[in-house]
């Protein structure tokens, strides 16, 4: 089932509260999505680390109903 | 640790480059693997593709082993690099050119 990008922003803004985001639904499927986050939480993590704060904020959607998105994390 | 994970430990120890990835670096199966298996041809580095298509025992325990939940997954001796964002983004910095030449893996 296709995630739509109103619960992608939700969970991301609520696991990262101070976070700038930039999301995109890339092929307007509600399938391939596109986030830029920028957030004081990833101060000084690696991007592994930074990306797997994200994934665990999408609580185990990513890669399952959510198929493809592409990611770009960033440290304010 | 399970049989699955030892086999997969021993394929990460065993190549000092090992990328998991839909289909082989000749013939991908999804575009994510093929840009990070084109990233390491353009390279020039030699590196190991594991088909998880063709194991799905791996393809579901690789992502518990990393605690990541996507393929492809690149992983330069022993230490898990990234997936596909990540690959890329190092590229295009450069960043991964130098860790392969830190690990003696680029001259």
């Amino acid at each position: 089932m296709p995630i739509t990008k109103n619960d992608i922003s939700t969970m991301i803004m609520s696991a990262f509260p101070d976070a700038t985001l930039e999301l995109k639904d890339i092929a307007g499927d509600n399938n391939h999505y596109s986030a830029k986050i920028v957030s004081k939480t990833f101060n000084g993590k690696s991007k592994v680390e930074q990306h797997k704060m994200v994934y665990r904020a999408l609580k185990g959607k990513m890669g399952n109903e959510l198929h493809a998105l592409a990611l770009t994390t960033e440290e304010e | 640790m399970s049989e699955i994970n030892k086999k997969i430990k021993e394929i990460i120890d065993s190549n000092e480059v090992v990328l998991f990835m839909k289909g082989t670096p000749d013939a991908p199966q999804c575009g994510f693997s093929m840009a990070v298996s084109n990233i390491l041809k353009h390279l020039n580095v030699k590196f190991e593709g594991v088909d998880v298509l063709k194991n799905n025992e791996i393809r579901q325990a690789i992502k518990d082993y990393t605690d990541w939940p996507t393929i492809p997954q690149l992983y330069i001796k022993g230490e898990f690099v990234g997936g596909c964002d990540i690959v890329k983004e190092m590229f295009e910095k450069g960043e991964l050119k130098n860790l392969l030449k830190n690990k003696s893996l680029l001259s």
